[in-house]
């Protein structure tokens, strides 16, 4: 086959299970909530409320449309549209499995291998941010245009320890390509291990990111209505909402292949010496280690929106300003002198 | 014309257009917003041009950072029309003297540039991490470092003039 059909499919393929990732993950998220507050949640669509997301994306399709008469119609439509391109684009260059051999070409599971791969992911979800400002903006509404605000501050102040933080990942690795990260760690233990406060700072801020509780000041409605997506409706609203949870996938692929070891899983070649099957197979049972760290860290975020409340606005500040981006200079400090000490460096 | 050569002109029509924009557009949000494009485009030279790494910095630091603040601070003025400040009728004159001036020296500069001829690429990989972190750690060390320290000073003065007014 083509070299460049193979990806188109791989492209396709992605995008689809991106798609139904953050179709259901809306699903998970109200299950998760209902089984944390001890209720049942959906379970009227289809067998055990598994139908719900459609149902959902059907209400959402026959809404009435409505763009406010003092807006900028332009803008209001493209913000939502900037919003979910961008959280589409960061999957492209995250890595899902080994390689798989068919006949006798063999492709890479990852769309593309960018030599400066974290660059590019930092590049887009800097991006991101013009979505919600654009069209909290563009709303001409004082609460919308407040939410826009908190976004970007926030996002941008979060951003800075989030880089600092990935520093110290690039010192111990090397490399820029999220490639030959995960293939660094296909044996020996996972990044986690010598990055433990690196890993923290970057949980926190992919939470604040991704707008996720208790970081979701962007959208908190009891000061705010509903923040930058205020004036919104149907589908447009949808795009918002679905660039939240597509985020939340992607971030949680990125920290999966930043510090846990990404598609390998623990005995990978021991299993395959003592079985002997085929590295198809190996990487197909890669791509299920993936995907169960993925829904892993995809529980994790909803766990911790249901768990904890959210942070004042000048708590979060703090957070970012005064302790994690001290606390990320000092990791990149220790990182060095570490390497420097145990001879990694001269 | 190879495809390289088209998407340098697309990227050239693209970075004019929105530059001009820019300049004419009445609305200072437009302004910042074409800025961007302008960026982009930019960056997509870079990349023809086999700087990924300047590419994908351009984008971070320019567009995802600096356009954020500037059009934070727009939209926190919510300057429009209206309350445009109108400058005085000798004030423009003078602005269209010295952007004359500034016209006539680039064009006596640019004046025989057409006989030069580009030097051709030495390396093909020097737009990457390697090389640029090797030249800037290795050679450029000094300078590298006296422009840290610069930014450094900047950052403190701003802290410096916006806690002024608290004391």
């Amino acid at each position: 086959m083509q070299p460049l059909l193979i990806k188109a499919i791989l492209v396709v393929i992605i995008f689809v299970i991106t798609l139904l990732v953050a179709l259901y993950a809306t699903f998970a998220e109200r299950k998760v909530s209902a089984i944390m507050q001890d209720r049942i949640g959906p379970n009227r669509a289809g067998p055990f409320g598994l139908l719900q997301p459609l149902a959902d994306g059907v209400k959402m399709f026959m809404k009435e449309e409505l763009i406010p008469s003092l807006s900028n119609k332009w803008l209001f439509i493209i913000g939502p549209c900037i919003a979910l391109l961008t959280s589409f684009m960061t999957g492209v260059v995250i890595p899902w499995g080994g390689s798989i051999t068919i006949g006798e070409t063999t492709f890479d599971l990852q769309i593309t291998d960018l030599n400066i791969g974290i660059l590019y992911l930092f590049g887009v979800v800097s991006m991101g941010v013009y979505g919600i400002m654009i069209g909290g903006w563009a709303s001409n509404n004082k609460f919308s245009l407040i939410g826009a605000i908190r976004a970007s501050s926030q996002m941008i102040s979060y951003e800075i320890a989030m880089g600092l933080a990935i520093i110290a990942l690039v010192m111990t690795t090397g490399t820029l390509s999220l490639k030959d990260i995960v293939m660094q760690q296909d044996a020996g233990f996972a990044n986690i291990v010598y990055q433990p406060v690196g890993f923290l700072i970057f949980l926190i801020c992919a939470f604040a990111e991704t707008n996720r509780a208790p970081f979701d000041m962007p959208e908190c409605e009891t000061e705010l209505i509903g923040g930058y997506h205020t004036e919104y409706s149907s589908l447009k609203l949808g795009f918002y909402l679905f660039a939240e949870y597509i985020n939340m996938f992607v971030s949680s692929a990125v920290i999966a292949c930043f510090y846990f070891g990404g598609y390998n899983f623990p005995f990978q070649t021991e299993l395959q010496n003592w079985l002997g099957f085929s590295n198809n197979v190996l990487s197909i049972l890669q791509v299920l280690a993936m995907f169960g760290k993925v829904l892993f860290f995809i529980f994790f975020f909803m766990w911790v929106r249901w768990t904890i409340p959210r942070f004042r606005y000048d708590q979060l500040m703090t957070l970012g300003w005064k302790i994690l981006l001290p606390l990320a200079l000092i990791n990149i400090f220790i990182t060095g002198i570490v390497m420097y000490f145990s001879g990694s460096i001269n | 014309m190879s495809i390289s050569q088209y998407i340098f002109w697309f990227l050239s029509f693209v970075a004019v257009l929105s530059a001009l924009i820019v300049v004419f557009a009445k609305n200072p949000i437009y302004s910042v917003l074409n800025l961007i494009i302008t960026f982009f485009a930019i960056a997509g030279h870079y990349f023809l041009l086999n700087a990924q790494f300047l590419a994908a910095v351009h984008i971070i630091v320019y567009a995802g950072a600096i356009m954020v603040l500037f059009l934070y601070v727009i939209m926190m003025l919510n300057l429009n029309k209206e309350t445009e400040p109108h400058k005085k009728q000798y004030v423009k004159l003078v602005a269209v003297v010295a952007a004359g001036l500034l016209m006539l020296t680039i064009i006596g500069s640019l004046k025989g540039a057409e006989a030069m001829v580009p030097a051709g690429i030495v390396n093909n990989n020097i737009g990457t991490v390697e090389l640029i972190g090797d030249k800037l750690f290795g050679e450029f060390l000094l300078p590298f470092e006296v422009s840290s320290i610069l930014l450094l000073s900047a950052m403190v003065g701003a802290v410096y003039l916006s806690k002024k007014e608290l004391h």
